[in-house]
């Protein structure tokens, strides 16, 4: 009846706060995500498992952290600030994550932070290729994607 | 009567907070956009936009979130939606983007774009087998 419990939760709670929360449209929600986590389950995604919820928040308190902080430091490039030339380059960094949700969130991750984009993943070398706005030290960017949001995404699904 | 006409009845602390966040979730889209113009090459500029669609996003939806929660006196929130979907959809566009402009790039032989990585040779093997 329910294949993905977690998104047919989601649709109707978005379907009750966009359409105002009555008994009616409790109903009439319900019956949309029931159907439309039937059409995900054609799709056959794989099925996301994740292990520590408790761990979410914390992720998410760090990613937007970051993302202030980036964007605070793109508009000052922007700007002609940082003190140095600035230097726009590819990395490549390898990965130890495997789960496909986890290195989706980590490809939202790293595209929302401004100054760093996710460009290609290549899951036979197991390594992804970002390209990095100011690219000061590689090694920086390496151990900033691999301990700070990999490793704790490796802990919510292992 | 629009929103707009009880907004007169906005308390002054209000007024200011969505004041702040407007501009600052418009301001950063608006470097954004300047910055995607003036930058160099397509690498550098695929960054820009991404003020716009974090904190840019980001500070509008707040401003949104406030004023309206203010007037009506209970929460509105939906516009966490809007938030949502616009951080999970950039990254489609921009992976597409992007890997069009390598494959573009790799095909023209550009010596600033790196290689394809080398795949390991097990990883070769289970390749064939597939």
């Amino acid at each position: 009846m329910l294949p993905y419990p977690l998104l047919s939760l989601s649709l109707v709670v978005m379907w009750l706060a966009l359409n105002g929360f009555t008994l009616g449209q409790l109903i009439l929600g319900s019956i949309v995500s029931v159907f439309a986590s039937w059409g995900m389950a054609a799709l056959r995604p794989s099925k996301p498992r994740i292990r520590k919820w408790h761990l979410l928040p914390k992720l998410l308190g760090i990613v937007l952290y970051d993302i202030v902080r980036s964007n605070i430091a793109v508009v000052s490039l922007l700007f002609g600030g940082g003190g140095h030339k600035r230097r726009s380059d590819f990395i490549t960094v390898p990965l130890d994550l495997k789960d496909p949700t986890g290195l989706a969130i980590l490809a939202v991750i790293v595209t929302s932070t401004p100054g760093t984009a996710w460009l290609e993943y290549n899951s036979l070398s197991s390594t992804v290729l970002i390209h990095v706005f100011d690219l000061v030290e590689e090694a920086e960017w390496q151990d900033l994607i691999k301990n700070r949001y990999e490793k704790l995404l490796m802990e919510i699904f292992t | 009567m629009t929103p707009l006409d009880h907004a007169a009845g906005l308390p002054a602390w209000a007024a200011i907070l969505v004041s702040v966040f407007l501009i600052i979730g418009a301001g950063l889209t608006v470097i954004g956009t300047i910055g995607f113009v003036r930058l160099p090459t397509f690498y550098e500029r695929i960054h820009a936009p991404t003020l716009g669609t974090s904190w840019g996003t980001g500070g509008i939806v707040m401003a949104s979130m406030i004023f309206f929660t203010v007037l009506a006196t209970r929460p509105v929130v939906h516009e966490i939606l809007i938030g949502i979907f616009v951080t999970v959809t950039t990254p489609v566009t921009l992976m597409l983007l992007a890997r069009a402009a390598l494959h573009r790039d790799r095909a023209e032989g550009n010596p600033d774009v790196p290689s394809e990585p080398p795949v390991p040779p097990s990883a070769a093997v289970q390749a064939e087998k597939a």
